[in-house]
């Protein structure tokens, strides 16, 4: 317990649309431990940054229920002013896309010292910039003496997203939040940050939640992976186990639309159907039932409840021990593209 | 830095080269010339061809324009023939007129606009906003010359808190005190009716670049950095606002030169406006190309001067 660093129990973050509020997180628990990277993965719109936006307060008209304990103090809608305190200090995080996550008219020394200023009130000019430079140093950012007087402009996507780290880790955050921070670079820059991202994770010994959609990078990095649809985690275990055995329906179809470079397959494995938007989604039985209309209803619960099948490996609904692909059943594929 | 605005001023040359050029051919094409309406017409033919001679008014357009640019650059604007002096004498008092006017202007549209601005992007969609965007509308939809009107017969004839007419009190020295607090009394109406119309174009930019620039990514950096509210509002919000505002700097100055004819009708104002419309009414030739070449020239000054002043707020700009 005690090496538990955040704790997020009953989660749920919604947003108004016209008159009524919609949650785009629902009903999610999870922990995440010291040192500990936990990935969360799901298809876009499945509330995967949006609940990394909850656990740093960063919804600006959301409606957040339930309990976020970061270090045993709950920061669920905790005043902005006091958020302050653990924002870009205790809790960091690293944005998406390095291109518009500078601010373009601030240049990089500046940026990056505007986190010390906040957090470290007390420390003079000129050690900051000594430490923003060996900063820049450490997220492998070449002549940080010149590039401290840069602006974004004049750096490339990967060297923005080095500083984007460098401001995350400015103050040696003890939960570090990723979204998707390979997601904008290109494939040999990716490997290089990831391996940055260990290395500092390593050294701080953060707390990681890491969200992506990229299930290479979730092998790469991961301890534990929560899989996300619709706002509910329908499955969640150790990353061996994942991948080695996934369970709930949406896991094992993600897993499957990977393309294996060996085997010469015909056909790219899909899901059928999209997620559906907030305003549509089913508010009861399994969110997922929709997306394999070939398993009987019969398989789901009525009010699909997390089982745990193996000590740390819990899936939502019982339609996993139903599931197959259609692809197993002749029959069934010719009903199911008949339909589409 | 210094080589852009040098650069920038290399290219201003030409404009201003071929803007005098146009200015003078538009003017040789329209019909006449400075004899035709002037003289008596019992006066003969032979006597006119004279004086033709005398002024080069025979000579081909090139040489009249080389004559023409040679007397401007020697300060020689030539003579209105209606008022019978110097163009430059007759034009100087009203543009200093019409540049302090201006410049009174665009004080009072910044200073109303730039907070107001402020106000309505931060607290967009709030009733505070919606008073802003209702004053904008209205503002949008008042002509100025009825505002004008209005201001004048509220706080000029029914008040009197304001003179009606003119730019200073007659008979005070030039160079006392009262002299400049007569001067900025009688500016203070015209310039609050102007900006009161003008600002609502500024209020309308800065509160829509804010409400973008709240939603670009680089703010939720600066928020989950722990910077406050007001932090990230002044340091990250405003200065990126503020850029195309900015940048229109020049033209809106150069916009008010030109823009305060209607204006300086209704207050009875002796600026540049008031002279040039009469010039063109009464064919009062060198006066009109004169004014025309001035606010044309003035464009390209404030061309030049609002990409100076972009060149110094955007680094993207800035030119090694």
């Amino acid at each position: 317990m005690s090496n538990t660093l955040l704790e997020i129990k009953n989660l749920k973050t919604s947003f108004r649309i016209g008159e009524e509020y919609y949650a785009a997180v629902d009903n999610v628990s999870l922990n995440v431990n010291k040192n500990e990277v936990l990935a969360i993965v799901g298809e876009s719109g499945s509330g995967k940054s949006a609940l990394a936006f909850s656990v740093m307060g960063l919804h600006n008209r959301a409606k957040i229920e339930g309990e976020i304990v970061f270090k045993g103090r709950n920061i669920a809608n905790l005043p902005s002013k006091q958020m302050n305190k653990f924002r870009g200090n205790e809790l960091a995080m690293i944005f998406q896309d390095p291109l518009t996550a500078l601010n373009p008219l601030m240049e990089i020394g500046r940026q990056i010292d505007e986190a010390l200023i906040l957090h470290n009130k007390n420390m003079p000019k000129k050690k900051r910039k000594e430490y923003i430079i060996d900063l820049l140093e450490k997220v492998e950012i070449p002549r940080p003496k010149h590039v401290y007087n840069q602006f974004p402009h004049e750096l490339s996507g990967g060297m923005r997203q080095r500083v984007i780290i460098a401001i995350a880790i400015a103050n040696q955050p003890e939960l570090l939040i990723a979204d998707e921070p390979t997601t904008a670079l290109d494939v040999t820059i990716q490997a290089q940050i990831l391996d940055l991202m260990r290395e500092l994770k390593d050294d701080l010994g953060s707390g990681v939640i890491l969200i992506t959609h990229d299930l290479g990078v979730v092998a790469e990095m991961a301890d534990r992976v929560a899989v996300m649809y619709a706002g509910e985690i329908v499955e969640i275990a150790d990353v061996e186990t994942l991948f080695e055995n996934p369970q709930h329906p949406y896991t094992r179809s993600l897993l499957s639309s990977i393309p294996l470079v060996d085997d010469a397959q015909d056909k790219l494995h899909v899901i059928h159907g999209i997620v559906p938007s907030l305003k549509n989604l089913p508010r009861q039985g399994c969110r997922f039932s929709a997306r394999i209309p070939w398993i009987d209803e019969s398989a789901h619960e009525e009010n699909p409840e997390l089982h745990e099948i193996s000590p740390g490996h819990f899936v939502r609904c019982t339609c996993y021990k139903h599931f197959y692909f259609p692809e197993e059943n002749k029959e069934e594929q010719n009903h199911d593209t008949a339909q589409s | 830095m210094w080589k852009f605005i040098v650069r920038r001023l290399l290219i201003t040359t030409p404009q201003i080269v071929l803007l005098s050029a146009i200015v003078f051919i538009l003017a040789q094409l329209m019909p006449g010339d400075a004899l035709t309406g002037l003289i008596d017409p019992t006066v003969k033919q032979e006597r006119l061809e004279e004086l033709r001679v005398q002024l080069g008014l025979d000579n081909p357009w090139y040489i009249q324009y080389r004559d023409w640019v040679a007397g401007i650059v020697q300060g020689d604007f030539g003579r209105s023939f209606i008022y019978k002096m110097d163009v430059t004498e007759l034009i100087g008092q009203r543009i200093v007129n019409t540049i302090w006017l201006s410049v009174v202007s665009v004080f009072f549209i910044y200073a109303i606009g730039l907070p107001l601005g402020i106000i309505s992007g931060r607290y967009n969609d709030r009733l505070i906003d919606q008073l802003i965007t209702g004053y904008t509308y209205i503002g949008f939809a008042t002509p100025i010359f009825i505002f004008g009107l209005i201001a004048v017969w509220i706080f000029g004839f029914v008040l009197g808190w304001f003179p009606t007419g003119g730019s200073v009190a007659p008979g005070l020295d030039p160079g006392t005190l009262e002299y400049y607090l007569s001067k900025i009394h009688h500016v203070l109406l015209p310039a609050l009716s102007i900006a009161l119309i003008g600002t609502v174009g500024t209020v309308q930019y800065l509160r829509s670049e804010i409400v973008d620039t709240k939603q670009r990514d680089f703010i939720i950096t600066a928020r989950a950095k722990g910077a406050s509210e007001s932090r990230v509002y002044n340091r990250h919000i405003f200065r990126n606002s503020i850029l195309p505002i900015a940048a229109f700097f020049g033209y809106e100055i150069v916009n008010l030169i030109n823009g305060t004819v209607l204006i300086e009708q209704i207050f009875s104002y002796p600026g540049m406006g008031n002279l040039f419309l009469e010039s063109i009414v009464r064919r009062d030739t060198t006066v009109a190309i004169t004014l025309v070449l001035i606010s044309g020239i003035g464009a390209i000054l404030g061309a030049l001067l609002s990409d100076i002043i972009l060149s110094m707020v955007d680094p993207r700009i800035r030119i090694k």
